[in-house]
Order: structure tokens, then sequence, then C-alpha cells
């Protein structure tokens, strides 16, 4: 919402410094976003009058003209415009001006004559035809109107012209629609200085009839239009409005039109209430009907586009068709043409929820709408179309109607609340006398009677005792709220899972990897590139109804989609190498008859997931896999070779901790990896953080450090290839028994010596009886039992 | 005999201080002062000597063996000063060449951020907790004052499912979860991702993150809010940052303020970052509103609380300097290593 100083200085008296204005009212609530002089871009621009205007002697396009800028003597200005004669008073930029679009004006020669400046158009000031609307397409702006006023040759153009003027751009709070008014602003600047206002009083001479006579309005939705006041206006003379309304007009940013659809723009800066002016002939049958639309009714708006209605929807309609969409948009067919005769102003109250609806459903949010649609004072129906009028009357655009229609069916009592101050300083922390609040919230157009309290009727957002705080609050001054401590009963601490995000977080980073944040929205088709089955469970996607693109449109199932895309990304930016690791969410939907169900909220599980590329293979992100679960003091992980369709065939294994499902890992498959433009070979480790919680060894039972030697013997057996080493080291620990304290592959080595499809691989053993000293009879017993346990799956002791 | 002494001791002296290895020291050691060796030879004819002449000549023995043992040890010790120095300085090392690297990761800005946040509120007796992103419309919204068609939708563009189901577009929706099923005294912090329907650009991200915090006990007041704001603020941007409250309007709270931390770049003076104001927005605050606590059934004439909400990544992005937010979410292993 913008304000005009110049307009809020009519109504209320507040300090002349504009920085010192906003930042008072930034603190009593009302939020500035811009504050900007008008005529920032006008400088050294005057009010002059022509002496004389001869032709130039070498052009014949040129004329010179002495013109009298108040100075000791005339200026002498060269001009290509004709429209100007002696006589005329015209804006003159003097040497040195600044015109907008960072345009500067020098003394110069034209043709071999000393030209001392530029005599100025409208548009060379940044104005339009609609800001000046008698102004000449082509030519010099000409201010011999006397809507000028009196000018002094010399003053600022800016004052001329209606630039000096600094406008304050507020964000205004939906609760808050009583401030998208010149009105509202006021009471909020007034109250911020303890001071008063003095909004317009209007009051209509009337005298053209009876309004009764030439218009009904029937109300067929009480709920939906709890308030239709009009008036009618007969012999209008539909002009251009008067400069004054016209210099406030554009100041807040709204185009002059004529003086009908000005006064309606004026009054709802003035009073925040949306005015809907109709051709009154265009009535048919002289009636007015708020009532819905039929559906698939089809209206054309004033913008010239095609609605097509529903019965939701809330209509103005007249004995035949609908005129208006009620609170949105009036119709091309009653609209203010120069040939108006009759206008009937409409004044209406609607229900913001119904406006909202509408304009949404229409597709189009109007200044209008969007002011129902936050919920406005039917009290204030009245007094604006009544300005309306008064201002009909002082532009002399037409004659005004006896009598004002008034289909009321809102509640007149306003809310009553308590005055509980002293709860209200507990509240807030303060100390502030009742005599106080009362001055804040009488300022506010709050009426107090002993310890009850009158809610104006546009301070629809106060219903309760905490709104009043606030009121007190901000004009006490939040800044002046002292600081303090609560005590209180508390416990410190990070929730345990939580506090478990973290400690992964920082063992992974232990480990080498970098974190990554990446969308919890995948595209579907990632599921396709990382060739994951039609029928996999991890399909049953959650899918934004509206989502942004299809990039970012299902909810994932599976930590890999953007683990490859970061990779990839890492990848083609050439950076030799990347360790990466996410903590994502996954979202599994519920699944109900066979489909996600959008009734109930998904499961959001936690995956852990490391990526790697360049310098690494396999066993390189194994070895991360194994640090963490180390660092964890979970059990042994086990490894098992998987045929997961997303992974290399040959070098992926599924992941379990105690027969418990714990994950992932293995090389991308080199098609999925080329599918995300991915073209080095990349490993990923997708792990269950419920898993890894849960299998985290808990508060340590320390165990007394060996008192008794331990033996080491080192054993080399050759075995075929497809035997894995970890079944070797399986059948060594089974056969060893308790005293083996660790294994240790050190040696995988493949020779044609060996013979084909073979593989020597050697191990160390580390043996300790905790009780004991071992002796070499008990070691070489162990290594026996290990040798022949060995034989028994055909891995025989190398010679 | 005396001549005989005197020559093994200065024979033996010119060899000792010749030797140039602990070895060579060593066969000196044995052909001078050993069992067989020279003075021990001369020794043997002692008994030979007269016995006015045996003690002195036993006196004149006795200073050679003192002077050639003396003499030893300090060769010795010499020479091993000396191996070592020679040992350490082939030992040397061009301490410029590069190490080895040993590879420590870097958490993630954002992680950082939020984890400084928690830090400082856990300190104050807040607990850290979480909720689930995909959320019923009524905890994101209709629990928080916002029903169906209320105009602060609009400011908050939301993703959907379906009528009821949607991203939550603020972590505020915690506040109603945890006020389901805890009674006062609640003190809680709640980081997480929210969603917005905004298109990415260097300042909007679909996706952002959030920290709600509440407190909710009898007695609680907005100085209460403000002595705990600024307390993190101090902890946050450093000791000297002042705060400044502005009121502002959320749906859930009442009264409702934005706060702005003194500028941690320039310490209010005004500059770029603070575009010359010497104030930075960095979060919204206030008193829990009745209506909120009503319908978690907590009694407002008996308990009131206060609840705010903080935007990591601008925080993240102005303290780092981050000029475009897509930077945070493109994950380009030369921008995480610089945190």
């Amino acid at each position: 919402m913008k304000l005009s100083m110049n307009w809020l200085k009519s109504m209320t008296d507040v300090p002349a410094a504009p920085k010192e204005y906003i930042a008072a009212m930034t603190m009593s609530g009302s939020k500035v976003e811009t504050l900007e002089y008008l005529g920032s871009e006008i400088e050294n621009v005057v009010a002059g009058r022509l002496l004389s205007v001869e032709s130039h002697a070498d052009a014949a396009k040129l004329l010179i003209c002495q013109v009298d800028v108040g100075g000791e003597r005339p200026l002498q200005i060269v001009t290509g415009a004709h429209n100007v004669s002696a006589g005329d008073f015209v804006p003159v930029a003097v040497d040195g001006a600044k015109l907008p679009g960072g345009v500067e004006i020098r003394t110069g020669a034209l043709r071999g004559v000393m030209s001392e400046g530029m005599l100025c158009s409208h548009q060379e000031l940044g104005l339009t035809e609609h800001d000046i609307p008698n102004a000449p397409e082509h030519g010099i702006l000409l201010l011999n109107d006397a809507e000028y006023g009196e000018l002094t040759l010399g003053e600022d153009i800016r004052k001329v012209l209606g630039f000096d003027d600094w406008v304050v751009d507020f964000e205004i709070t939906p609760n808050r629609p009583d401030c998208l008014s010149m009105i509202g602003l006021a009471r909020e600047s007034a109250a911020t200085y303890d001071r008063s206002y003095t909004p317009p009083t209007p009051s209509v001479k009337a005298g053209a009839g009876k309004i009764g006579d030439y218009l009904t309005v029937k109300v067929d939705e009480p709920t939906l239009c709890p308030r239709y006041t009009a008036r009618l206006v007969r012999n209008v003379k539909i002009a251009p409005s008067p400069k004054w309304m016209r210099d406030r007009l554009r100041a807040m940013g709204v185009r002059p039109i004529n003086n009908i659809v000005d006064i309606t723009n004026y009054v709802m800066l003035e009073y925040g209430q949306p005015m809907h002016a109709f051709d009154y002939t265009c009535l048919s049958d002289s009636r007015i009907i708020v009532r819905r639309a039929q559906t698939d009714e089809v209206f054309t708006t004033l913008d010239d586009q095609q609605r097509r209605l529903t019965s939701e929807m809330l209509v103005i309609a007249d004995g035949v068709k609908p005129v208006a969409v009620a609170g949105v948009m009036g119709g091309a067919n009653s609209e203010i043409t120069q040939q108006t005769r009759d206008v009937v102003f409409e004044s209406a109250n609607f229900n913001g929820v119904s406006v909202r609806l509408t304009a949404r459903a229409l597709g189009m949010r109007t200044e209008s709408s969007g002011r129902f649609e936050k919920g406005l004072d039917p009290r204030q129906t009245y007094a604006a179309v009544e300005r309306a009028c008064e201002l009909v009357e002082l532009l002399g655009a037409g004659d005004v109607c006896d009598g004002v229609i008034d289909v009321d069916f809102s509640d007149p009592d306003p809310r009553v609340l308590p005055l509980e101050w002293e709860r209200i300083n507990r509240f807030i922390g303060i100390d502030v006398p009742r005599e106080t609040m009362v001055r804040y919230l009488t300022l506010l157009g709050f009426g107090i009677d002993g310890d009850r309290v009158t809610v104006p009727s546009w301070r629809g957002d106060v219903e309760q005792f905490s709104d009043l705080a606030e009121e007190v609050a901000r004009f006490y001054g939040y800044d002046k709220i002292p600081t303090t401590l609560y005590a209180g009963e508390t416990t410190f601490r990070r929730s345990p899972k939580l506090a478990f995000d973290d400690l992964l977080r920082r063992l992974s980073a232990a480990i080498g990897y970098n974190e990554i944040q990446t969308y919890s929205f995948i595209n579907e088709k990632a599921y396709d590139k990382l060739r994951i089955p039609s029928d996999s469970p991890l399909r049953q996607v959650l899918i934004i109804k509206n989502p942004l693109s299809e990039d970012m449109r299902v909810m994932r199932t599976t930590p890999l989609a953007s683990m490859a895309e970061v990779l990839a990304r890492n990848a083609n930016v050439k950076n030799p190498c990347a360790r990466l690791y996410e903590l994502t969410s996954l979202y599994f939907p519920v699944i109900t008859d066979g489909k996600p169900d959008y009734t109930k909220l998904p499961e959001e599980r936690q995956a852990l997931t490391f990526g790697a590329y360049g310098e690494i293979d396999f066993y390189g992100i194994k070895a991360a896999v194994e640090g963490l679960a180390q660092a964890l003091r979970m059990p042994a992980l086990r490894y098992e070779a998987s045929s997961d369709p997303s992974f290399h065939p040959g070098r992926c294994a599924r992941v379990t901790v105690d027969g418990e499902e714990l994950g992932i890992i293995g090389q991308l498959h080199p098609m999925a990896a080329q599918s995300f433009d991915l073209s080095v070979p990349a490993y990923i480790a997708a792990l269950d953080v419920r898993v890894l919680m849960d299998k985290r060894g808990g508060i340590t039972q320390y165990k007394p450090l060996p008192r008794f030697p331990a033996t080491t013997r080192d054993l080399a057996v050759v075995c075929g290839e497809e035997l894995p080493v970890g079944t070797l080291e399986d059948v060594i620990r089974t056969a060893v028994g308790e005293i083996l304290e660790s294994i240790r592959l050190f040696d995988i080595y493949r020779s044609p010596l060996l013979g084909a499809h073979k593989k020597s691989v050697a191990f160390s053993l580390t043996l300790r009886d905790p009780a004991r000293t071992l002796t070499d009879t008990d070691a070489d017993a162990a290594m026996s039992r290990a040798v022949a346990a060995l034989e028994k799956i055909g891995a025989t002791l190398r010679s | 005999m005396r001549e005989a002494l005197e020559k093994i001791r200065s024979e033996a002296l010119a060899a000792i201080a010749a030797a140039q290895e602990s070895a060579a020291l060593e066969s000196l050691r044995v052909r001078y002062s050993g069992k067989k060796g020279e003075l021990t030879g001369i020794l043997k004819m002692m008994g030979k000597l007269s016995a006015e002449e045996r003690p002195k000549m036993g006196q004149l023995a006795n200073d050679v063996r003192t002077a050639l043992e003396a003499a030893f040890t300090a060769r010795a010790a010499e020479l091993a000063d000396r191996a070592l120095a020679a040992q350490l300085k082939s030992e040397a090392v061009d301490v410029t060449v590069p190490a080895a690297p040993i590879s420590v990761g870097h958490q993630h800005p954002l992680t950082i951020v939020i984890n400084e946040v928690c830090t400082i509120f856990e300190a104050m007796g807040f607990e850290t907790v979480e909720g689930p992103e995909v959320e019923y419309d009524y905890y994101n919204f209709e629990a928080l004052n916002t029903p169906p068609n209320h105009p602060a939708r609009d400011t908050q563009d939301t993703f959907y499912f379906s009528d009821n189901m949607l991203l939550r577009t603020q972590t505020s929706s915690v506040q109603v979860r945890t006020m389901e099923h805890r009674k006062p005294p609640i003190r809680v912090i709640a980081p997480g991702r929210v969603y917005r329907s905004d298109a990415v650009d260097a300042t909007h991200s679909p996706l952002f993150h959030q920290i709600e915090g509440l407190l909710v006990d009898e007695g609680v007041t907005m100085a209460d809010l403000k002595g705990a704001l600024d307390v993190f603020a101090k902890g946050m941007f450093g000791a000297r940052t002042a705060t400044r409250f502005r009121p502002h309007h959320f749906p859930f709270t009442e009264p409702s303020a934005e706060m702005d931390v003194s500028c941690f770049a320039c310490g209010g003076e005004g500059c770029r970052l603070c575009k010359g104001e010497g104030w930075i927005e960095i979060l919204g605050c206030g008193m829990v509103h009745p209506n909120v606590l009503r319908g978690c059934s907590i009694d407002p004439e008996k308990y009131s609380g206060f609840a705010f909400g903080l935007g990591v990544e601008r925080v993240a992005l102005l303290r780092y300097k981050i000029d475009d937010m897509r930077l945070v979410y493109e994950n380009d292993e030369r921008f995480l290593r610089q945190f």
C-alpha cells in the first residue's frame, strides 16, 4: 500500500522528515518496504514565462525564446516545438538541470544561437497523457491553465506538477485491511505520534430526484453480501478529474482515467472500500439483484475476457443479466464510457472467502478482490458512497439524487472486550499505567467505558486479550520491553534420533566424506535411469499435485538418484575425485489397495548414503562403511554378493547386521551411470539409519586388557576362484574357536603355477587364551583344525 | 721402566686422539689397557724393582692408567657425539615436501548453522526435536490459526499431495505436534526442511530449512521472548550483537514480531550486506496465539508461551557471504570443502 505524504498531511500532522517518519512507523507496526521522492529524477527545472518567441535565422524549424524564470535577466532558449507563444507559462530546464532517464541539460549553441536550457514537454518530465489530459501530444507542456494556480516565476517545477511528494510503500499484513487506506494509515500515523487525525466527513447536497424512483436493489444472498449501499448520480459529465486528484492518484500508483472512475479509485484509496460505478442505462429493469451466478452463465468482464461462471460465484445482476462479478470485476456491458449519463455507485460488503474463491476460480486477482478477501468493515460502505457523491458535487461531475439505498444485514453490534490491564502488563512483562493503555487504545479508535473496550468496526482482527496486548505493546514500544530469561523446569538435550544424526555426520566427515544436501523430490524418470524394475515397491511414490517441474515431482523412495546426479555434476566440472555423503529422508507412502494412500502420512525413513568416484574401488567404499560400523561399535557386518539392478552385477553386496538388512553397497551399474551422464565408475553405499541406530554399541562394558601373550600364525590356502574369502574366514573362525582373537587377510595371489581359476589366500591369525599362556601345541592343534575344515570346502594348505 | 711408562703414555694418548672410529678406539684400549695390553705387561715387571723404587713406579703406573682411561672415555664420548651428529644429518628431511593427505570431510554449511543454533538453545534448556515433512493441512495451517481460505495462505505457496496432505511450508507444524503430546512446561527447538512453490533462483529455493522454537509454561512473558532471542543472537553472531524487535503479523502468534540483529559485517554502521540499514532481519517470533494453545488443549488463561522461526539458508548465505542460493544445493566439492 502506497502512501502520499502530502495526502497524509491533509489528515494529520506528522513530522516532516520522511526518514524519521518511516522509522517510527516501522517500530509501531507498519512495515515500510520503500521510500521514494517522486521528484528525485528532476532537478533545476522551474516555471518560466515566455517574453518573446522569434524564428531562428538559420533554421526554420527552431524558435528562439526569451524566457523569464524570475532571474535578473531573461534566459535565451532555443526550442523545436511550435505550440508556444509569448506570454505562455512553461517548464524550463535551466543549465545543469536533470530530467528523468538521466538526461542532463547544459547551456550550448544550437545552430549558432546560444540556448541556456530547454523548454520541456510532459513526456520529458516523466508524465503521460493520463497525468496531463490536455497536454499536446507533441510540444511543450503549457502551464497556462488555472489548475496550475498562480505561478511564481522560477518556482521549482516539482512543486507545480505534484512531484514534490514522498511516497512510502507499506507492507500491510493480511490481518490489517483497514491499513490499505489513507484513513487507516493516517490513524496509525497519528497514534504513533500521539496526535489526532481528521478523516473526511462527507456531506452531500443532492436534489436531483429520489433514487427510489429510479432503482431498486435486492440482495438474495445476505451471507455472501452482508451490506449493499448504492447512490445514483444523474447528468454525468465525463471529463478528466482535476489536477489535485490526478496528482494524488499518480503518487499512489493509480493511473487517472476520468472523473467518475477516478472518484471510485480515490475513495478506495482513501477509505479502503472498493467501489464500482455502473452505467445506469445499461441496467435492465432498473434493478440490481445480488445473487449467485447460474452454472455456466457466460459473462464478459471489463478486461474483455469471457468468463464462465458457476453457482458458487456471487454476481451483481440487473433484471436480466450479470453486470459484475461481486467484489472482483465489473462487466463490459455496464462500463462507464464517454457517453454515460447516469451512474450508480456501488459500495458493498462481500464475504471475503467467497470473493477469494471466485477470484481464484476465475484466475483474476484484482485490487478489489485482494481487499475483500481480507475481510472489510461493513460499517464503512455508507461513508464511502457518501464521499464519492460529495466528490461528484465538488468536481461538478453530475447531479446526485436524494437518498441512499442501503441493504444492511451486517451485525451492527461492536465487539466488546474486558480491559485486563494488569494481565496485559504481566503478559508482556512491562509496567504501563492503565491511563497510558487507555490513551493508546483511544488514539486507535477503541472506545473505553470503565473496564470495557469497544473494538472499532474496522478492527476485525482484534478478537481477544492478546490482540489488545499487542496494541499496547506496539505503542509502548517493543524496544522498551525489557529482556529477561525465563527460568522454569527443563530438560537439556537433543532427541536421541537427532543426536545420532549428528554423530553420523561427524563420523562420515571423519572418514573423509563431504556432506551434500539435495532436494527431497525427484523426477519419476530417475527410477528408469536406475534400472529399477517396473513392479518394484520403490516405484510406489507420492506425487506432488502442483510440482514446479517434472524434475521435482515425486517424493524420493531411493537416495541413489540424487547422489548419482551430484556425482555426475562434480565429475562434469572435472573435479578429479569426490567423496560425498548425505543424510536423506525417504518417503514411503502407506499402501492401500495396492496404491499410495493420499490420506495418510507416509513413513519418512532416513538413509545415510556414501558416494564416491576417482581413486576408489569397491573396497574403498566398503572401507568407509566398515569404518563407520567400527566407530559405532556395531557387530560385524556381513556382505553377500547381490544382483541389485542399479549396481554392477559383479560389484555389489547386500549388507546385513545380525541378520537385519542394513543396506546396499557397490559400483553404480555402468548403464545407470551413463543415464545420469556420469562417465567415471562411481561407488555408492546406501544404509538404513534406523538399523544403524538399533545396532550401534550401547554403553561400553569394559573388558580387562589381556594378561597373557598372543601367538600369531600365518595360514595360506589354495582354492577355487568361486570360493569367497568371507567363507574361508567363517570356516577358520568356527574351526579355531574362541581362542581366535582376530583374523586378517594379508594376501590374495594368482599364478599359472596354481592352476587356472585358482587363488592363494593368506591370513594372519592371532590366537590368545584369556586365562593362560598358549603353548605351541595348543596353537598347532588349532591350526590343524582350521586346515582340516578348509580342506572340506576345497581349500588346501599351500605347500 | 719409567721411560717405558712415559713412552706408553705419550704413544697411547697420541693414538687415542687420532682414533676416528669407536672400533679403532676399542682396539687401542685392548692394546694398551687390556689384560694382555702393554701397560699390564709393564706392571708385571714391578716385582723386579727395589722396594724403594716400587711405590714410585706404582704411583706412576697408576697415573698413566688413569690418564689413559680418562682419555679413552673422553674420546669415546667425542666419537659417539660425532657419530650421532652424522646420523642425524643423514636423516634430515625436506620439511617443505607436501604431506600425504589425511582427508577429513566437511559438513554442509546448512548443517553447521543448524548445529550452532540448536546448540545455543540446548544450552538454554531447549530440547531439539523433529516432525514430519509430509504433513496434514491441519498441522501446517489450520491448527496454526490459519483456516482454509485464510489470506495468509497466499504468502506461502504450498505443494499439495491432496486436499489435506501437503509438504509443510513451515516448521511451526512441529509446535502443534509437540503441544498435542506434551503438556507444559514445554521447551523445544525443531530444525527441518520446509517447502514452498518458489522457482529456483539466486534467492529462492523450493526447499529450504527452518528452525522453530517453542516455550510454553506459566507466566511466560514477551520480555522472556526478547531475552531468549537476545541470548541466541549474541551466541550466534557475537557478544556485541544488538537485537531489534519490530511488530509484525503471523496468524499463530499474538503479539508478533520480527527480530533484526545489528549487522555482523559492519556492526551497525551500514554496509552492502545490510543495505545500509545497519540491521539484518533474522527471524519471526511472537507469543503463542491463544487459539493455537486452545486447539492443543492448553488453557491460555493459565499458560502462555513464545515461539519463533528462523530461516537457515538466510543466515548461512549472509554469514558466509554466499551470493547465490543455488550453490547450496548444487554440492560442488570445491564449494563444500570451503566449510
